[in-house]
């Protein structure tokens, strides 16, 4: 979008992935497209079920059975990784693409040695020796800002704290240099410092190194510190999309006005906070329709049909039949 | 560490001794051996003597005192029926035991975790779910039953292999072993199989139950966002995961199979403890039977510390105080 040249890192297209469980299908994304380019950060942002999370897995080939991409491309570098071979989806995953979980807690094996954890990335994508492999690891390692880094690869998980775990896995993350990192809210277990210094990290190394970021997230504001562009998704599609700045200024769908209204703030103290009224609907059973339509205010007999995307304002999609066109703060 | 150690050790010592006054009453209390040992002719006189040169004319209080004096100078008391000591007896019946149940729990070990991590990783094939009704059957079907059966088809019907015995065996270290024989090979095979089908039905369960559970785990998901192939992830992320409750329970197991070896070695007439215990309970042999028991208390005692050690080798989350030791 930048420059002429930069071609986009990852295009989704119509991305839709389907779980097929015994209760019927659920489909967690349903008809999702974005585009991230080198060196910027995309947000995405939705509540617990709003089918983020597997947009990030869809992207990265883990979707565990019963689910699975149903439809769409995902064009990462010209490259559609929907249609790959599993060998070929491996050989990608941590060293082109890199993804970080949410639980640092979880992510690491904990009957593993760090450096056991960290050499066998390095060695599952280039044929080098342990030794070798062994610096890469403590290189990496010292990047992300982990003292003494050969001490600290002999250590086991449960010798870390939860905010230092994140930066092991972001340092695995990054140990081959990937052109996309999809974070799937790492820093939500963490405490707001160290969320505060992952964060800046994470930004320094997205602007320095020229790669691309996901960043999955329920907080408006990491998004708003960190994203430059944001996907607003719920019920498995995106609602709105944009800038940052644009969507967080001057939000057109209800649901977005919704989210940034219910984030606590220092202004309306002592007054009961904000909220979305009833709950993300289960995806086994959307309403016809818009699925927001049972907890939106503005709804009416014309949202029984599900809104297709349009733009009401330049560069501005959104999936809403009632935007919220008035100008706001 | 020491502490801990020391604490152990002082435990153990308490079940011991508990142990020991227990069987000794136990026994006491199934009847008088004098009964079973003298014929049925001999009279009053005679049956008095044999009594007093067997210490059973002493109250029981007063012998029990006895066995725990001798038994801290390390005798355990003389076989009534062999008149030698009865720690030699089991000693010399041991290595055929533990022969049988060490093999046993390899079987159960080698064959199990595959077949278990198998189970777990496709649980809705057809392969998944036979190995499951068949660690079903294993667990259920009584042992001496199925020994019967693998004799009548593999060395009756068959004629493959041995029904009985021990076969040709060579000496290992000062020690009597079969599986050093191709012989002993061929007796052993049915035994073992028979001692490790239970714990081979364990193993399953225990390793597809983990295995089902660890696939799940973020460790396992991150492991394969770097590329790690699913070889790798199987055989180094999931399987040192589900060792932890393996080696527990096989620990615990193995007490437990030595200890009740007993059907099979008789179904099988493999001269090993177990077929001791047996003629020994048969005759009211008292004193092999109190040194039997406290051998296998002894030896669950043992194990268990050993697995508690070989526990914190597995799980680096329970090394005690590892950075002082």
């Amino acid at each position: 979008m930048t420059g002429g040249s930069d071609a986009p890192t990852l295009v989704v297209e119509n991305l839709r992935t389907h779980f097929f469980t015994r209760a019927g299908v659920v489909k967690a994304v349903d008809d999702v497209s974005f585009t991230v380019t080198k060196g910027r950060i995309l947000g995405l942002v939705g509540e617990s079920g709003s089918g983020k999370s597997i947009t990030g897995f869809s992207i990265i080939g883990l979707v565990d059975p019963p689910g699975r991409v149903v439809e769409g491309r995902i064009l990462f570098q010209g490259r559609d990784l929907a249609s790959l071979a599993e060998n070929e989806a491996r050989k990608l995953r941590g060293s082109r693409i890199a993804m970080i979980f949410q639980d640092p807690m979880m992510t690491l094996n904990p009957v593993l040695r760090i450096d056991t954890q960290m050499i066998e990335a390095v060695q599952a994508h280039e044929p080098v020796d342990r030794e070798t492999a062994r610096q890469r690891a403590r290189d990496a390692l010292g990047k992300v800002g982990i003292p003494s880094p050969d001490e600290r690869l002999k250590a086991y998980p449960h010798q870390f704290s939860g905010g230092m775990r994140q930066r092991v896995a972001i340092a695995t993350a990054l140990l081959h240099r990937p052109e996309l990192i999809i974070c799937d809210e790492p820093t939500t277990a963490l405490d707001v410092t160290i969320q505060g210094q992952i964060l800046y990290e994470m930004q320094k190394l997205c602007r320095d190194s020229g790669t691309a970021l996901i960043w999955i997230t329920h907080d408006l504001s990491v998004i708003a510190g960190l994203a430059d562009e944001v996907c607003v998704m719920y019920a498995g599609r995106i609602v709105e999309a944009g800038t940052v700045d644009e969507v967080l200024d001057r939000p057109l769908h209800p649901y977005t006005l919704g989210l940034i209204g219910s984030v606590p703030s220092r202004n309306v103290r002592g007054r009961p906070l904000a909220q979305i009224p009833g709950m993300t609907p289960s995806l086994l059973s959307l309403p016809p329709g818009c699925a927001f339509r049972t907890r939106c205010e503005r709804a009416d007999a014309a949202c029984m049909e599900a809104p297709a995307i349009t733009l009401p304002l330049a560069n501005r999609p959104i999936r809403c039949v009632h935007p919220n066109l008035a100008a706001s703060s | 560490m020491p502490v801990y150690f020391i604490r152990r050790m002082m435990q153990s010592v308490l079940v011991l001794f508990v142990m020991s006054l227990l069987v000794f009453v136990g026994v006491f209390a199934i009847g008088n051996p004098i009964d079973i040992l003298i014929s049925p002719e001999a009279d009053q006189h005679e049956i008095e003597r044999a009594t007093r040169a067997l210490g059973l004319d002493k109250p029981l209080w007063e012998q029990y005192g006895l066995f725990v004096v001798n038994a801290l100078k390390g005798d355990l008391g003389r076989s009534f029926v062999f008149n030698i000591p009865a720690i030699d007896l089991i000693l010399q019946r041991m290595p055929a035991t533990m022969e049988l149940a060490i093999t046993a729990t390899f079987m159960g070990v080698l064959l199990g975790i595959p077949l278990g991590m198998w189970a777990g990783l496709r649980p809705e094939s057809f392969s998944g779910k036979l190995i499951m009704s068949g660690s079903i059957l294993g667990f259920s079907l009584p042992t001496f039953w199925v020994g019967l059966m693998l004799i009548m088809i593999f060395a009756v019907f068959l004629g493959w292999l041995p029904s009985t015995g021990r076969g040709q065996t060579r000496e290992f270290l000062g020690v009597h072993l079969s599986i050093l024989t191709w012989d002993g090979l061929r007796h052993l095979a049915m035994p073992a199989f028979n001692l490790a089908l239970f714990k081979l039905s364990l193993v399953i369960r225990l390793a597809r139950a983990g295995t089902r559970e660890a696939i799940l785990q973020d460790y396992v998901k991150f492991a394969r966002a770097k590329g790690v192939s699913s070889r790798r992830i199987i055989g180094v992320h999931v399987f040192k995961n589900i060792m932890i409750p393996i080696v527990t329970v096989l620990g615990l197991e193995l007490g437990s199979t030595i200890a009740f070896a007993v059907v099979t070695e008789t179904v099988f007439a493999w001269p090993g403890m177990g077929k001791l215990i047996i003629d020994s309970i048969n005759l009211l042999d008292r004193p092999v039977i109190v040194a039997y028991l406290m051998v296998i208390v002894f030896m669950f005692i043992f194990i268990n510390l050993v697995v508690d050690l070989l526990y914190s080798v597995l799980d680096p989350r329970v090394r005690i105080s590892e950075s002082k030791g």
